[in-house]
């Protein structure tokens, strides 16, 4: 019996501390993905201004309230714009941005065929 | 034809690459979030400054009430120049200014209010920020002017004389 209560209280603590390394993870993960808007070309992360510290706060908070890291992302999108996220999504207003490599890709790897497999 | 087209593309292409690099240049570099007018306003709970009691958002705004949102703190240089100009809008009987301390002791916004006088119905302290990114503001001094709930106008900075007719000529 004590073995086993011993077992679970290994159980306990571990797994605590599993789930608290995992919010850390996520947490560094996000606020890495998130522009600081006073110190612009850095992270959230690696900004230690008064905004960036408040938001990771905040991303904590919503951490612990449950938030799914897409649903953070969400909520800082619809107050910040778009523009708050380093990894934007595929919408109206950033397609270009996503499909100009592909299609510029595609005209190069046209050219090159053209030019030097037809030739031959 | 076929020697002819490809210094035209080429030609095209850079020019293409020049006008946008061009445009570029005249672009400024600082993002400013975009202001979303008619927004509703977040609903958040936080502590008011001098009681200390949490409220929610709806105790705190009423519909059919023009009311001033002002983020301030003591330690900010620009909250300082606007103080007078906010004392000014506090005389209109058909204003409310809400206040969110942010960031700051508390002591030294008391004595901040001593000194230049308190325009403010609520203040709202926000110790660690979060209620100012709930705004999605990211700076002090900013101000919103909220009516039935909504977001109307949003000025980033201080008020000046200009945005202080604004908010005169939008109340009408």
């Amino acid at each position: 019996m004590k073995i086993l209560k011993f077992f679970f209280i290994f159980y306990f603590i571990f797994s605590f501390n599993y789930s608290n390394a995992d919010n850390e993870d996520i947490k560094i993960k996000i606020t890495k993905n998130l522009r600081c808007l006073i110190c612009q070309g850095q992270s959230v992360y690696d900004s230690d201004s008064e905004f960036a510290n408040s938001l990771k706060v905040l991303v904590d908070k919503k951490l612990e309230e449950g938030f799914s890291e897409k649903q953070i992302y969400s909520f800082f999108k619809d107050k910040y714009g778009e523009w708050i996220l380093y990894d934007p999504g595929l919408n109206k207003n950033t397609y270009i941005l996503w499909l100009l490599p592909i299609l510029m890709f595609l005209i190069g790897g046209a050219i090159i065929f053209k030019s030097f497999i037809i030739r031959k | 034809m076929k020697s002819k087209f490809l210094p035209f593309s080429i030609s095209i292409i850079f020019f293409l690459i020049f006008i946008i690099f061009y445009k570029g240049l005249q672009d400024t570099n600082i993002y400013t979030p975009d202001v979303k007018i008619n927004n509703e306003i977040p609903s958040f709970s936080a502590e008011l400054f001098y009681s200390g009691k949490m409220v929610n958002s709806s105790e705190i705004f009423d519909l059919n009430k023009y009311y001033l949102l002002n983020i301030w703190s003591s330690w900010c240089v620009p909250c300082r120049q606007e103080h007078s100009i906010l004392i000014d809008l506090a005389s209109n009987k058909n204003l409310k200014l809400i206040g969110i301390n942010y960031k700051d002791k508390k002591e030294n916004a008391k004595k901040f209010l001593e000194e230049l006088g308190n325009p403010y119905e609520k203040i709202i302290f926000d110790k660690d920020g979060t209620s100012a990114i709930e705004w999605g503001a990211y700076g002090v001094p900013e101000t919103f002017l909220i009516y039935d709930n909504k977001i109307i106008k949003k000025y980033i900075g201080p008020l000046n004389k200009h945005s202080v007719k604004e908010v005169k000529l939008l109340m009408k």
